[in-house]
């Protein structure tokens, strides 16, 4: 019941409430800022790690957004939090929807399968990025590791599998740290 | 009959990004087919100001070889040294490699002008000698 209800609100303000922008556009923006990326650093592992932040400072904006334009409440447990990244964010913003999956026994830790990930479209990586560990969409799990912190929850999240790096899917891991208190200010990296 | 082609992809500065052969190998025309294709060059700059279209069809002979050749937009040269007449399945052929070509061209790890490495690009070449001239 209340998964259905999440997939319903995320529908409805992709159809309703949010503004497009063209996916080419924003699929070879995103592309080129990786590329100048590796270009700049010459570390692929630095590379992760810089939009990893990027993602994490967009993450810490839009949860603010995406709470404004559907009004969800606050998440009674890790298991809505997982509803409400997969169902709620990644549709609104993406117009995805990762399945769920592969929960740890005690409930800190998911898998977001992603099937089609737009950010990967005419992307082929060469050989050595493979090698050397490249995440491409590293910045998505900045964006959920900084949205969910504005939360008040301490996550990780990386990449465990990607198509880009000759996998069948994408799989995200997020895992639950510990819940921050409430008063603990969140400060910008 | 055994016959064999040999495709090249010439960028903007005359540079080859790609080149393949298909059918029976012969290891010992590998540079005499890059030359001709090479010596062609000059008569796909003359033909291209002939006509609006991008396949040029046969632009030079050699031999028993013909070269045909297809000019991108962009003014990068595909390029195929054949031994039989056909121009309809060439330009299938040209058509589809072309648009293989973008597909490579839009890959943001890829850069213009650059020798296109990519195994999948490779195959999907094959591929298509496969349904068109093979």
């Amino acid at each position: 019941m209340a998964a259905k209800q999440y997939k319903a609100i995320g529908e409805e303000a992709w159809k309703n409430n949010v503004e497009k922008v063209n996916a080419e556009l924003f699929i070879f923006t995103y592309g080129s800022l990786v590329v100048q990326l590796v270009k700049d650093f010459e570390d692929y592992g630095a590379v992760n790690k810089q939009l990893d932040k990027m993602g994490y400072n967009i993450g810490v904006r839009l949860i603010d957004d995406i709470l404004a334009r559907t009004g969800i409440d606050k998440c009674a447990d890790f298991h809505t939090t997982a509803e409400v990244v997969a169902k709620v964010g990644f549709r609104v913003f993406l117009n995805i929807a990762p399945a769920i999956a592969n929960w740890s026994a005690d409930a800190k830790e998911f898998s977001l399968i992603l099937e089609d990930n737009p950010l990967n479209d005419f992307c082929e990586l060469p050989p050595k990025a493979v090698q050397e560990g490249l995440w491409y969409s590293n910045v998505l799990c900045g964006v959920i590791r900084g949205a969910l912190e504005m939360m008040q929850m301490q996550t990780e999240v990386w990449f465990v599998h990607d198509v880009l790096r000759g996998d069948d899917v994408s799989e995200i891991r997020v895992k639950l740290v510990k819940i921050l208190d409430e008063e603990v200010p969140v400060g910008d990296e | 009959m055994s016959t064999t082609y040999y495709f090249a992809i010439v960028g903007t500065n005359d540079s080859p990004l790609y080149e393949a052969e298909f059918g029976a190998h012969q290891d010992e025309s590998k540079y005499l087919n890059q030359f001709i294709l090479h010596a062609a060059l000059d008569l796909v700059d003359d033909a291209q100001f002939m006509t609006n279209a991008c396949y040029l069809k046969t632009v030079d002979r050699y031999n028993d070889w013909n070269v045909s050749a297809y000019v991108t937009p962009s003014n990068t040269r595909l390029m195929l040294l054949h031994e039989n007449k056909m121009e309809e399945t060439i330009r299938s052929f040209f058509v589809d490699a072309h648009e293989l070509y973008l597909k490579t061209m839009l890959n943001p790890f890829y850069e213009p002008n650059t020798p296109i490495q990519s195994q999948t690009f490779d195959s999907k070449i094959n591929g298509l000698a496969k349904k068109y001239l093979l």
